[in-house]
């Protein structure tokens, strides 16, 4: 009962610092009397959560079957025009994080992608520039 | 049939920042709280509800198993975990119009006793947070969800979290991982105690049966199947969207509805859910054929079968919680096999391990991802045999080939 809220104080970890250090887990596990490794293991279960530092934006790009339908292909190849990262990667600069992600619930306004919390749907490469533009 | 809206009836005159657009809202909860714990429940047994978010269980029957549980202390949960592929009705319900679901949580609270209500919000619905919060403190400002303690709970992204035992293991601080049953969560479920796990459509169905009444309500649908239905349409087709409708309307008029031409076949329920060939569709949507959660992904003659579960057994296999062996293995054999067959690396024996595992699978599983992951591969085999077959036979041709040309 006492651990119930690792998970929103993992959240919090991360949006203090954009991801969740080592220093962060040890320091939770140490607060709730948890092994580091149970920590690291609700941590890294979930893929909005990360262990890594990633830009100060992330572009999160639907991957599933209803955006593919609609050439979803096209926002991995548009960013990587843009921005030169591939999923995965992060861009020089720091301004963005690219990641693939399963099914974001918007199949009606496919292909669709989220930036941060914001959702962008019904996406075209030019679109999808002047997004990225918008953020600095 | 046409589109028959209940739940959406008013949605365009509703703005979701403002009570008071909601006209007629919350007289659903005036008379649930005029009448006991227990006739509120019978009116909902008596309706036929069943689960919105896809198994479909009887939602009256469940309330009344969490009532008489003996620990005193009842926990309700809104699972708006909406992971499910191609669904998308639960985001415009909490986006148009949220006062219907607190309306009805505070009722499904009322009815079984619970002083605690989650509402389990998925990470990538972060933008509806907002939203979210101030309708409740717009409620708690007119009097409503009063000696209700409602907390929304972010999730973190996990497809599985949308399965009732890895939420509450996800609340509880934890990995995702479903949960061994018995107990049931209406027994023993959230911090061990009696746990109501209701889906946000399920939930807004609530005040208009309480307020039109059961018999009304059960004029609506099949047999097995009351009420309306939220049909999320995606993919081929010129008008994607939320389509409500009378359970048990046939899948074509849903199609036409949504400008579906040309279409090969249709996936209805989600990732997991049943595959329905150009043929047959007249089935009813109904929890008597097919419904799940309402996903309707539309595919037409132009798309590839075989590449269409591949893509879907990838999305299985990386969000299965790896806590059971037939699961985590299971969805990843099949991704290698099918990833064979889209290579054009294929052998003849992949069919028949496809469906020996798709069994094992099925049976041994422990919780409904791992149980339901084999369909579309099974409903495929069964429907488009022919497309594996051209992909194999293809696969061994281009393999002489490499033989040839290696001999050189």
């Amino acid at each position: 009962m006492k651990n119930h809220k690792l998970l929103n104080m993992i959240k919090e970890a991360q949006s203090k610092n954009g991801y969740v250090s080592e220093e962060a887990i040890a320091q939770m596990a140490e607060t709730l009397g948890l092994p580091m490794a149970h920590v690291y293991g609700v941590t890294t279960f979930y893929s909005f959560l990360s262990t890594k530092p990633p830009g100060r934006h992330v572009i999160r790009i639907c991957k599933s079957v209803p955006c593919c339908l609609k050439d979803g292909e096209m926002m991995a190849e548009a960013i990587e025009d843009i921005l030169g990262i591939a999923p995965g990667e992060t861009s020089t600069d720091g301004r963005f994080t690219l990641e693939l992600t399963n099914c974001i619930g918007a199949c009606d306004q496919a292909p669709a992608m989220l930036v941060d919390d914001t959702l962008y749907g019904d996406l075209t490469p030019e679109k999808i520039g002047n997004i990225l533009q918008s953020f600095d | 049939m046409p589109e028959k809206k209940i739940l959406l009836k008013d949605i365009d005159k509703i703005d979701p920042g403002n009570i008071k657009s909601c006209k007629g809202g919350f007289k659903a909860l005036k008379k649930a709280l005029g009448m006991s714990p227990e006739e509120v429940i019978q009116e909902i047994k008596d309706s036929g509800l069943r689960g919105r978010g896809g198994a479909g269980f009887p939602c009256g029957v469940k309330w009344e198993m969490a009532r008489n549980a003996e620990k005193d202390e009842k926990i309700l949960i809104c699972n708006a975990d909406e992971g499910e592929v191609g669904t998308f009705k639960d985001r415009y319900l909490l986006s148009r119009n949220p006062f219907l679901l607190l309306e009805g949580i505070n009722i499904a609270a009322y009815a079984i006793g619970a002083k605690k209500a989650y509402i389990y919000l998925r990470a990538e619905y972060r933008y509806l947070l907002k939203g979210l919060e101030g309708a409740i403190a717009q409620a708690k400002e007119k009097g409503y969800l009063k000696d209700l303690d409602l907390e929304i709970q972010e999730g973190a992204g996990a497809y599985i979290c949308g399965e009732e035992s890895a939420l509450m293991n996800s609340i509880e601080g934890k990995r995702g991982e479903s949960r061994y049953r018995p107990p049931f969560p209406t027994q023993s479920g959230l911090f061990d105690k009696p746990t109501i796990i209701n889906n946000v459509e399920t939930l807004s169905n609530v005040p208009v049966i309480i307020e039109k009444g059961s018999k009304w309500y059960g004029k609506l649908g099949t047999d097995e199947s009351k009420g309306t239905k939220l049909f999320c349409v995606s993919g081929d087709v010129q008008h994607p969207g939320v389509y409500e409708m009378e359970l048990g309307s046939e899948l074509q008029e849903l199609l036409d509805l949504a400008g579906a031409e040309n279409v090969k076949w249709v996936q209805v329920g989600g990732s997991t859910g049943a595959v329905i060939p150009f043929g047959m569709f007249q089935r009813p949507l109904c929890y008597e054929t097919v419904l799940g959660s309402g996903a309707v992904m539309v595919f037409d003659a132009t798309r590839d079968v075989v590449d269409f579960v591949y893509r879907t057994l990838e999305f299985l296999n990386e969000e299965s919680c790896g806590k059971c062996t037939p699961c985590r293995e299971g969805t990843e054999v099949m991704v290698e096999i099918l990833e064979r067959l889209v290579n054009g690396d294929g052998v003849a024996e992949d069919i028949d391990i496809l469906q020996n595992l798709s069994d094992t699978m099925i049976r041994a599983s422990l919780c409904g991802l791992g149980q339901t992951a084999p369909i579309p591969v099974l409903d495929t085999l069964a429907y488009f045999r022919k497309d594996y077959e051209d992909r194999i036979s293809q696969s061994v041709f281009l393999k002489t080939l490499k033989t040839v040309n290696g001999g050189h």
